[in-house]
Formats: C-alpha cells, structure tokens, sequence
C-alpha cells in the first residue's frame, strides 16, 4: 500500500479541507455537523460525547459508569477529572468526576464512580435514574492530581468518602509500580466503602497497607491520632482527597510540621467562607438580569437565569468559567475580596467562585 | 359566548362598549398581572425532561424532512419528485422559521443549556441575521405590541393598520405592498430589521453602525441565495433548473404563510391599538393587559399550529413570549377563562377567517377614514359581501 508523502498529504488536507466548505454551502445555516451527529454524534470530529454502557452499583449510594467516549477522546492520567455534562430535567449540568479506569483499558471504554450526594442534583440523577444507553456531553481529561514519574518510594493516600476514586484511579493503574503504599480511608460504615472489596483484597495480597476508619464506629479521625497509624507519614509522599474538614486540617497538620510540599490534595468543591449582600446581575449578551444573594456564585445564577455560562470544576482550580466583569462588583467567595470594574474594563473573574456584591454587568 | 357569560356570577356587566377596558378597575387590572404571573411560575416549574424531548424531536423531525426533501430533488426533472421535494422542503422551512427558529430566539429553549439550542447561537433559515432579527422583535415588538409610531410590526412602516393612524396618499398602494411584501417576506424582514426606511435617508447611510449591520445583511442574502440558487441546483446535476425553481417555491410558500400567520397575530377586527401616551408609565398588569387586547389567535388542529410556530396562539406568547411553545396549547383554556371573567375580547377564529379580516383591513384602511365609512355602506349593501360574510361567520365584530 503506497504512504501519502508530504505534499500528497498536503494536497489531500487542503482537498477536504474545500469540501468542508462546500459542504457548509450545502447545509447553511445549520452546520454538517450538526446532520452528522444525527448518526454518529461518538464520531472523532463531533463535539466531544460519550455513551454510558455499563453502570454498575458500588454501594447502597455510589454507582460506577462505563462510558464509551467519543474518537476524539485523548485519554487521561490516573488521578485526573472528566467533565460530564448530562441533562437534567431537561436541563444540561456539567459537574467533574475523577476517572477510576485504567488509563490504557483495551476496550477504550473510561468508568467513573460517582456517590449521591443529599438533594444533589447530578449525582442523584447519575446513581438512581440514569440508564445505560444514554448520551452525555465530555470534555477532555484535567487535573494535575497525578503520580509524579518516578514514583515515590513512600506514598500515603489519605481520603474519605467518594474522595477514594481518583486514588482508586491511581491504585487500579500504577500500584505495581508503588513499593510502599499505605490507605487511610475514611467512611460510615464497612458497607459504605466504595471499592471496599478491591481495597481488601490488595491489602490481602500486602500490595498496599490498607487503614479503614468506620466513623459511624470510631467518630471521626483526627489527624493528632495520625502518628499512631502511619508512624512516617511525614516521610510519604501524600494525596488527600474528601471533605473540605478533612483536607483544611491535613493542610494544617502538614504545614505545621514543614512538610506541607509533599501534600497533594483534591478538592470536589470549593470552601466557601466569605459571603455577603448580593445585588443585581445583568449578563449583557444575552440581555439579561437578575437578582442575586451575596452566597450564590455568578455561574449558578447565570446558568439558573437561562445564559449560556462557560464553567469546569466549578470549584475555583481550572479557569474554565472565567468571563469579564464589565462594571460593577463581585466577591471572591473563598477570601472575600471585592474586585470592582469601571464600565468597559472587562476584568477577568472565575464565574465560580464569585458572587454579585451589588449591581455588576458580567460579559457573557 | 354572552349567554355563556351572564350565567356566570362572577363576571360583571361591561360598562363602556368604547372601550374594552372601562369596566376594569385599577384593582381588577393589577390582579390579571397576578394571575398571569402565578400562570408562568406554574409553567416554568413544570418545565423538564418532556419540553426538552419536544423540540429536539421537532429539530430532529425537521431536519430529516429537509434533507429528504432535497435528496428528492436532487431528481427533480421528474414531476413527482418536484412536487413532493418542494412540498416537504417548504414544510420544513415553514418548520424551521415558526416553530424552531422563532422560538429558540426568543429564549424560549435556554433554560435547557443546551448551546445548540440556545437564543444567543441560533441563526435561522431566512435573510435577517438572527442578532438583528432579535433586536427588532424581542426588544421593539414584543415591548411596544401595538403602539402606534413604536411597534414596527404594525403595518411594517408601510401600511395603516388602524384607523388612529394618520393617512397618507400613499397607503393607497397598501394592498399591492402587503402582496409584495408577503411574497418576499424574509426580505421585508430584513428590510425593516435594518430600519431602511429610515437609514436610507440622506445623513444617515453613512452611520458606521448601519453600514456594519447592512454588510452582515448582504453576507447572509448571499448565503441563503447561494444554497438554493446556486448549490443545491448544481448538485442536481441535469435537474438544476427544476431544483432552483423548486427551492424558489419553498421559499415563496414559506414567506406567503409565514406573512399570513403573522398578519392573523396582530391586524384581525377585534385587536385595539394603542397611542404612545398610554404606555407611559405602564404596570405589570397595564402590560399584560395591552399584549391581551392587542393579539389574536388562530384556532386549528394540532398540526395546525405546529406549522404556525404555536404562533395560532398569538395571545399565550405575547403575554409569554419566553415559555416553551408546546406550552401554549396547554395554557390557552386558563387564558381564555381569565378573559371571560373579567370580561374580555379573547380573538381567535380559523385561519381563513383572520386572513380575511387582517386583508379587509388593510383595504379599507388604505382609504382615509372618511371615505372608510362610505366603503363600508357600500360594501355591506352589495349582495356577494353578505354571501362572504355568511361564509366566514362574521369578519367584523358588530
Ligand atoms: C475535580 C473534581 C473531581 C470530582 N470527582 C468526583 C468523584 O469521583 N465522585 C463523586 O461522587 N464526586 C466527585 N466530585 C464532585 C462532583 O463534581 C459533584 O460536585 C457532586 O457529584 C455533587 O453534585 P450534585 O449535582 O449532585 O450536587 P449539587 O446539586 O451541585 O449540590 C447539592 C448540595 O450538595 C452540596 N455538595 C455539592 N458537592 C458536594 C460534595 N462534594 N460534598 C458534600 N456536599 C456537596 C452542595 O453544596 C449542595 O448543598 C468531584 C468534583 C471535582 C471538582
Ligand atoms: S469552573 Fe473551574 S475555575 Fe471556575
């Protein structure tokens, strides 16, 4: 079979790259891709989608998807985040969940699992209504809470709750390659540990040194009770992964004994400590205000009103939700700083974590 | 509909015939706004999974129509296939303008998040660019319904719709404008999006605003054009010509019924207008109010007003022009209760009926309104007017 060389290449890309806009000649207004995703909306050059084949329960509230992402999928490291967008009530959300798969599967398949939380809306919907066979909007694999290459010699992964998946993600991939590896997870009870038997059964085989803590048993853990489960834990290399409680106080306890470089940690949602008087919002795109409180992040209340928000983790880490505040101010919900914006100046700000404090004119 | 309505204990007698209003008090006004905004909070709670399934399946359905329909023609030399590919494609574009594109720019699908299905990305198959198209409409019309000298939509500039309207000698041509007018409909869209009328005048051509919205105007006209006119002809190969004609019905079915729908939404006898002065300072009630009296529906079969865009129920979208369409159907018998009891005009009749009405309007009003009168008497003297009148119940109200 002959090998298109360079400039027969070149002549082949610049072909279709013609009849691409013929064919958008053929189907204005509308794009060709939007007949095509009729057929095939998993093709590579779709929008990236993916089709959830396989969902499998974990616990009495934790579901893992298998999803089939669509070919332009460029898949992930261990520990990093999909975004998933699927709808609603007929209304389309996009949260993160970390990917629990293994990065090189065969059959090209992605899983992640995720827990209910109480009144959420996604992961209800995702652990009790979803059904195989649906279609879900995906976005490219993020995050940086990975293992380094070469791995560490001494690893601890502190977690608690659905904070164990993107370690699960980390373990399922790489524990082979980790010579020393201790898991303190947190969870209600024994049933209530997602991945339970597989975290058991590695720790039978001692691949990993495995600490369950039952806390509707033993109470919470306190990390001052830390040295007497992983006497070196400030010789590990550690990643945590839970509850906004649990993660501030590893910070803490890792800052004050001066190993705080060696804490990597995962937040699912961002600690919201500064809250004040809100104001009225006007997304200027699309025409529209609203009221909104001083607690309510400008990407809940655009998206609530009907505009088009540009999000991520919707947490504060990604950038992804950033549009520009054209006058007004807004709060940063995570410190309470005020950034103010004279008509026109069009400063950038995280959709995500801010709120309205006072009238303010956001550019989307 | 009056013995209907007198045995009703809650509805009061109507105490000006002049006005439709006059029995209203301040009180009864403020509390159809409530009822009204109880109505839409009902609606936008229930909005969900069913409203979504809706519309895509309508985009999906159109879609499919329009690319059959095109496939049809792609063998359109042969009779059968002409007729069918231009009566699907003009289904479909009628589709993709009243039910598809009209609503989805009015923001009645952004709740879903969808950004396929979204007012701020949506453009239409027509020559208005929707940005300008969204302007002129959403803003202008739907914020002025029927205010003389405010609402571009009533008479487009070009006619007299009402007789508080001020004659000029040249709406005598008004019955032969609103011919041509429906026969290039899209163009007489974008016409009156771009204010031309009022652009074209010395000063302000050279607005740098105005020239940038007339380029984007001129860059869709050859868009479209270039679709129907020049591609899909060509990939007909030996039926290019038959194509070319074919898309030019389509496109002239789907101006004259689109023109004709609209017309029925807002010039039917029965529908008031309104002076400038009265809106001045309007509550929400004030408002509802004026988009009740000054909108009429057309009633029909389901797949009726599916191809009006659910624009048949003209009266629901203005007092809601952001709710899902598939709702308005549901909503109209509670409307239409509310305006029998508090004692108001609800209009609506067939479709042939409103065109007709709209129609005899616009000659009559094409006459200054002295000789209206005369016409009048002369008209209901003369015997084939009562034979029509017979036929279509009653065009005029008494
Ligand atoms: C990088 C990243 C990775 C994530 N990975 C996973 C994962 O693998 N598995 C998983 O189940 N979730 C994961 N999450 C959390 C997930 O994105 C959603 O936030 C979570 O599913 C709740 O969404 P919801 O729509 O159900 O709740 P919402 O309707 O958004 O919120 C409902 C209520 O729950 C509260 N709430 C929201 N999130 C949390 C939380 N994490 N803990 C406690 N209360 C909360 C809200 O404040 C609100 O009161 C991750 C988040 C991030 C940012
Ligand atoms: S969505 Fe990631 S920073 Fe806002």
């Amino acid at each position: 079979m002959a090998v298109l060389t360079g400039p027969t290449r070149g002549a082949f890309a610049s072909l279709r790259a013609r009849a691409a806009r013929i064919a958008e000649f053929v189907t204005t207004p509308v794009l060709p891709s939007d007949y095509l995703d009729m057929i095939s909306p998993l093709r590579a050059s779709a929008d990236l989608r993916g089709r959830i084949e396989e969902i499998h329960p974990e616990t009495s509230d934790a579901v893992t998807l298998v999803i089939r992402p669509g070919g332009g999928w460029r898949g992930h490291v261990p520990g990093q985040y999909v975004r998933i967008g699927v709808d609603v009530d007929g209304v389309r959300q996009w949260r993160a969940y970390s990917l629990t798969s293994r990065a090189d599967s065969t059959d090209g398949r992605i899983s992640v699992t995720v827990k209910a939380m109480p009144d959420g809306v996604v992961s209800n919907y995702l652990v009790r209504r979803a059904r195989p066979d649906t279609l879900i909007q995906l976005d490219q694999a993020k995050g940086d809470f990975t293992l380094p290459s070469p791995r560490p010699g001494k690893a601890l992964f502190l977690t608690a709750g659905s904070g164990i998946t993107p370690v699960m993600g980390m373990l399922r991939n790489a524990v082979t390659e980790l010579d020393d590896v201790v898991v303190v997870h947190s969870a209600p009870r024994s049933s209530d540990v997602i991945f339970g038997g597989e975290l058991r059964q590695l720790a039978a085989t001692r691949q990993i040194r495995l600490v369950e803590r039952h806390t509707d048993v033993e109470g919470m853990l306190d990390l001052a009770e830390l040295d007497g489960i992983v006497a070196d834990w400030a010789e590990r290399e550690t990643w945590a992964c839970g509850p906004t409680g649990l993660l501030d106080a590893a910070e803490q306890r890792w800052s004050d004994a001066g190993v705080v470089d060696q804490l990597h940690t995962e937040r699912f949602r961002p600690s919201v400590i500064v809250t004040g008087e809100g104001g009225q919002v006007t997304f200027s795109k699309t025409d529209t205000t609203v009221d909104a409180d001083g607690a309510t992040p400008l990407l809940d209340t655009g998206e609530r009103a009907g505009v088009l928000m540009p999000s991520g983790c919707r947490m504060g880490i990604c950038f992804g939700c950033v549009a520009p505040l054209r006058d007004g101010a807004v709060r940063d919900l995570r410190n309470g700083e005020i950034t103010m914006a004279a008509p026109g100046d069009g400063v950038l700000i995280q959709t995500c974590v801010s709120a309205a404090a006072g009238t303010c004119d956001i550019e989307l | 509909m009056t013995a209907v309505i007198s045995e009703r204990p809650d509805v009061r007698p109507v105490a000006d015939p002049a006005d439709p209003t006059a029995h209203l008090s301040d009180a009864d006004i403020e509390n159809i706004g409530k009822e009204l905004d109880a109505l839409r909070e009902q609606v936008i709670a229930s909005r969900g999974e069913r409203d979504a399934a809706y519309i895509r399946r309508v985009i999906e359905a159109q879609r499919k129509l329009e690319l059959g329909s095109r496939a049809v023609l792609l063998f359109s030399l042969f009779p059968p296939a002409w007729l069918a590919g231009t009566a699907g494609l003009s289904i479909a574009k009628i589709l993709e303008n009243m039910e598809i594109g009209h609503n989805i720019m009015h923001g009645q699908w952004d709740w879903m998040r969808d950004p396929k299905i979204h007012s701020t990305t949506w453009e239409w198959d027509n020559v208005s660019p929707s940005d300008q198209w969204k302007h002129s409409h959403n803003q202008i019309h739907h914020t002025y319904t029927n205010v003389i000298g405010k609402d571009n939509d009533l008479g487009y500039g070009i006619m007299r719709v009402s007789s508080d309207q001020k004659w000029y000698p040249f709406y005598l041509g008004q019955p032969l404008w609103n011919f041509v007018n429906a026969c290039f409909f899209e163009f007489g869209i974008a016409a009156y999006d771009l204010e031309l009328g009022k652009n074209l005048q010395a000063g302000r051509r050279d607005d740098p605003d105005f020239r940038r919205r007339a380029k984007q105007v001129l860059r869709k006209i050859r868009r479209q054009a270039t679709k129907d006119y020049v591609v899909h002809p060509l990939l007909s190969g030996p039926s290019a010509l038959h194509t070319l004609t074919a898309n030019f019905t389509a496109n002239l079915v789907r101006n004259l019924w689109t023109h004709s729908v609209i017309m029925c939404g807002h010039f039917p006898y029965g529908v008031d207008t309104f002076e400038r002065s009265s809106i001045v300072g309007e509550t929400r009630g004030q408002w509802y109010l004026r988009q009740m009296l000054g909108s009429a529906n057309i009633s029909g079969s389901p797949f009726m007003h599916l191809m009006t865009g659910n624009l048949s129920h003209q009266i629901e979208h203005h007092l809601f022009p952001d709710l899902p369409s598939n709702r308005y159907g549901e909503i109209a018998p509670k409307v239409r209760d509310l305006f029998e009891r508090y004692q108001l005009n609800y209009v609506t009749g067939p479709l042939p009926k409103q065109v007709a009405s709209a129609w005899r309007k616009i000659f009559l009003l094409s006459l200054p309104n002295n000789a209206v009168e005369q016409v009048e008497r002369a008209i209901d003297g003369f015997p084939p007017a009562k034979l029509l009148r017979g036929l279509f119940n009653r065009v005029r109200p008494a």
